[in-house]
């Protein structure tokens, strides 16, 4: 299944819809938005490709594994949890550092880590199954 | 700290074991037994210190909300019992070394023993109970590692997994002692709990806790009806039987009820259960022993009949007496039987056989070996001077002493120990003396590295027995102490004069000699043969069909649930739920409607009606393509529904899963067959019967949840708290990654575990294609 139309405009929603998945993902602890949801749409921007152009171009442009990318988010998300071990708080308190910037406070902290983990578990997973099943079928 | 860095660097040279062994070959075995030396030194150390200032607590926290602290409890009980196992470590890794040289597993029974040692000291040293049942259950697991370090060999598993099994389920029941004990005592410390004993001995649940506790005690120390599984444990390499079915892991039962004593000890219960209980298996233990020719067997149940008098011992526990015996007796055992225990192992590995009717006169080939023989077996046999004759003494004033039926448990002790002495005589004198026979092997003496534990282990037998002041004030005292809860102090001596228990010894040691020249005759009577059928044989029948049943049980449940369609499953979980849930609902609180209904806006209206069409064309479309859509105008409906509800996270949420939903479902669709009505029309109104249950049920739960107040207290918490403490205004996203992120932890291993199985399922079906096998 070949479509011209569709083909063109995979090619540039991808670039535009992992733009937006990390916005997303970024944003999210303030508003709307967060790792779960970035993971979603970061997963439909390969999905909308993987339809496009097939699984194994789409692979091609992931570049990693998505298996890899779920064990790589899982890591990430358990090791932000110890950072609060090592600093004598309980498995996965929130530890943050505040820079002062001009004017603007800006706060780092696990949970971003963490929510980064969440964001590839969640790429990886749902991309493990479509590109699996899109395989299957073709 | 002391304590938890000498186990944790315990468990680092336990893994390092295996690479140790390969890169230094036959010398790792003295290596590795620098770390059970380094450690006897390093308890050795606390023997002076508990003697003057009394026990010591050490503790970190680990997991402080749940009351769960890595704290160590050191005094004269733990002591003893930690220097047992580090000493006699010390022999069992030199002796292993000698023992498997070549052995291709070699490193791997190195890692595991020294695990198992690990384990062993952290069971007698802590204070937590929760840490106490990890490392309880450590010695199980790395106990099965052991007993099946053959592995090829069928026996071999069978005799580890019997133990673990034994063990592991009294190890639950253990749990559930110790949990309720720390509720009704106040406190996860052992050092705590032993200052509560009158409140546990009074409150309602004492007797489920110690029916739970002493569950796992008897389990783990062999006690009749459970003593089968460590005979069957024989099938371990004799180092591993040495170490473990000796001197320390089937001790352990005895070191907690020992440990337990001040707390709920001296009830009538729990004189009746322990004195009962060990004054059978002492009995049954020791005339069991006498039933068998292999050593190893003979040695297991003797070691029964040990664990049997160590447990009667601390159920009359409340004299001086007895908690003295209970001390001096662990000591003694712990020396002579770890000696021959690894005598037997050297007539084994030497000779090739280890059934005393096959091997004789192996005093000349193997003269070390047998005098280390001679001098543990004397000792074994209570003779004078050696330590076994002090705990022996001890043993028959303890239960002269006791406060119900003296008489009655001075004539088992008796008799189980006129079995003792003749077990002892076969042991040692039978293998060595006599006419030399011819054995599958030429025999010669065992290396020195199997020699040394015996001797030194022997040797220290017979200077504790001359000079038992040497350890009586240090040693003996605080470990009775221990046991009986208050300061007790003793003077061990050799000699106590002509007391009526020095008759009793004699006579012991005059019928023992007598039943050591008949025992061809009683092991060959029709008695015998009964009484290992009954009391051997039976129990572990007894096992063997429990496990059995359980299997039956087990392929029955899975004939009756697991039908291998899927509709059948769905149809079961969806009941079930639809059930419990209406069932509750309606038992519980009853059907109240709430009210309202006129606040329901007209787009509110519109994405019912809409979803309510969705689903009925789901229900009743011709084809799949038509459900797909279907099903996601139900789903879209729903995010707006989130979305007017001011809840744009879900929303967003639901339309990203709606939609990858449609890709999935595209791609799924093309595998399956076309839609056909392969059934019935009474299987289609079950169906339509099952699933309007659930969606009533589920509705009308909603309904009436709405009819409650909705508690503002966590919307409130999370209000005040998101920014300043998580640093987030997104409630919803703050809660996720901070506020329950464990929560999301486990969601995340769940999706992930998920995704990883449908790319298991699908690429095993893939290749099986691939290969030409039948597409499923």
């Amino acid at each position: 299944m070949k479509s011209l139309i569709l083909q063109t405009i995979a090619r540039l929603l991808l670039p535009l819809m992992i733009l937006f998945s990390v916005f997303l993902m970024l944003r999210g602890h303030n508003e709307p938005g967060g790792g779960f949801i970035g993971g979603l749409v970061g997963a439909g921007a390969f999905s909308l490709y993987a339809v496009a152009f097939g699984p194994a171009s789409a692979r091609g442009v992931l570049r990693a594994d998505p298996r890899t990318l779920l064990g790589l988010g899982l890591l990430v998300t358990v090791l932000s949890g110890f950072f609060a071990m090592v600093l004598g708080d309980a498995f996965l308190t929130g530890q943050w550092l505040i820079f002062h910037i001009g004017e603007a406070d800006f706060h780092l902290g696990t949970a971003l880590l963490f929510d980064i983990g969440v964001y590839l578990v969640v790429v990886g997973a749902t991309l493990t199954v479509i590109f699996s099943l899109e395989e299957e079928s073709t | 700290m002391g304590v938890l860095i000498s186990l944790l660097i315990g468990c680092v040279v336990a893994f390092a074991a295996p690479l140790l062994n390969r890169a230094a070959g036959s010398r790792a075995g003295v290596i590795l037994a620098l770390l059970p030396l380094g450690l006897t030194a390093y308890f050795a150390t606390f023997v002076p210190r508990i003697a003057a200032e009394g026990a010591l607590r050490q503790s970190i926290a680990w997991v402080p909300a749940l009351n769960v602290n890595l704290s160590f409890y050191v005094d004269g009980l733990s002591v003893l019992f930690a220097l047992i196992i580090s000493g006699v470590g010390f022999f069992i890794v030199l002796y292993g070394s000698g023992y498997l040289k070549g052995h291709r597993d070699l490193g791997r029974f190195y890692l595991a023993v020294t695990l198992f040692m690990v384990s062993m000291l952290g069971v007698v040293l802590a204070d937590n109970i929760i840490t106490l049942f990890v490392f309880w259950e450590l010695t199980s697991f790395t106990s099965y590692l052991l007993i099946g370090f053959n592995h090829e060999q069928e026996r071999a598993r069978k005799a580890a997994l019997q133990a673990l099994l034994v063990t592991g389920t009294g190890g639950l029941a253990l749990l559930g002692g110790l949990i309720l004990m720390a509720f009704v005592g106040g406190s996860y410390e052992i050092s705590e709990l032993l200052n509560q004993g009158e409140v546990l001995r009074e409150h309602g649940l004492y007797t489920a806790i110690l029916i739970l506790v002493l569950a796992g005690c008897f389990t783990k120390s062999a006690q009749f009806p459970f003593h089968f599984w460590l005979p069957a444990a024989m099938e371990a390499p004799t180092p591993v039987s040495a170490y473990l079915h000796s001197a320390t892991m089937v001790k352990a039962g005895v070191y907690l009820m020992a440990r337990l004593h001040p707390a709920l000890g001296g009830t009538d219960l729990w004189i009746l259960l322990l004195a009962g209980f060990g004054a059978a298996t002492m009995v049954i233990g020791s005339w069991l022993a006498l039933c068998h020719s292999d050593l190893k067997r003979i040695l297991a149940y003797t070691t029964v009949m040990g664990l049997g008098t160590l447990t009667m011992l601390l159920g009359i526990g409340q004299t001086e007496y007895a908690v003295v015996a209970v001390a001096v007796f662990t000591l003694a055992h712990s020396l002579y039987k770890g000696a021959l225990f690894m005598v037997a192992g050297s007539i084994d590995h030497e000779a090739g056989t280890r059934d005393v009717g096959e091997v004789g006169g192996l005093r000349k080939a193997m003269p070390i070996t047998a005098a280390a023989a001679l001098v543990a077996a004397l000792s074994m046999a209570g003779i004078v001077p050696f330590f076994g004759f002090i705990a022996k003494e001890f043993v028959y004033e303890a239960a002269l002493a006791a406060g119900s039926l003296p008489r009655l448990l001075l004539a088992l002790a008796i008799l189980a120990n006129v079995a003792g002495v003749a077990a002892a005589g076969i042991v040692a004198l039978k293998p060595f003396y006599g006419p030399v026979r011819t054995t599958p092997k030429h025999p010669h003496e065992a290396p020195i590295a199997m020699w040394a534990g015996p001797v030194v282990l022997a040797l220290l037998g017979l200077l504790f027995g001359l000079a038992p002041g040497l350890i009586a004030a240090p040693l003996i005292n605080p470990v009775a102490g221990a046991i009986a809860g208050a300061p007790v102090s003793v003077e061990l001596v050799l000699w106590h004069g002509f007391t009526p228990v020095l008759g009793m010894s004699l006579m012991t040691l005059a019928l023992g000699i007598g039943v050591f020249f008949l025992w061809n005759t009683w092991r060959e009577s029709r008695f015998a043969r009964g009484f290992n059928r009954a009391f051997g044989v039976a129990p572990e029948n007894a096992y063997f069909r429990t496990i059995d049943g359980m299997l039956w049980i087990a392929h029955w449940q899975t004939r009756i649930f697991q039908s291998g369609y899927l509709r059948h499953y769905l149809t079961t979980v969806i009941g079930v739920t639809a059930f419990a849930v209406g069932f509750t609902l309606l038992s519980r609180h009853g059907l109240v409607l709430p009210g309202g209904w006129s606040a329901i806006t007209f787009y509110e209206w519109t994405l019912a009606g809409i979803m309510a069409a969705g689903a009925l064309v789901a229900v009743f479309a011709r084809s799949r393509v038509t459900m797909v859509v279907a099903i996601g105008a139900v789903g879209f409906s729903v995010a707006l529904i989130y979305l007017a509800n001011s809840a744009p996270d879900l929303s967003i949420t639901q339309i990203m899963v709606e939609t990858l939903t449609v890709v999935l479902f595209a791609l799924v669709l093309i595998h399956l067959p076309s839609l056909r009505p392969v059934e019935s029309r009474a299987s289609r109104l079950r169906d339509a019967a099952v699933a309007t249950a659930l969606g009533a049920a589920v509705t009308l739960v909603m309904l009436t949840v709405l009819t409650e107040p909705i508690s503002p207290h966590l919307t409130e918490y999370f209000g005040a708290h998101s920014y300043v403490t998580a640093h987030g205004r997104n409630i919803v996203n703050v809660i996720l990654v901070d506020f329950r992120a464990l929560d999301t932890l486990g969601e995340i291993v769940v999706l992930g575990i998920a995704g990883l199985g449908v790319f298991a399922l699908v690429k095993l079906r893939a290749k099986k294609r691939r290969d030409g096998g039948a597409d499923v």
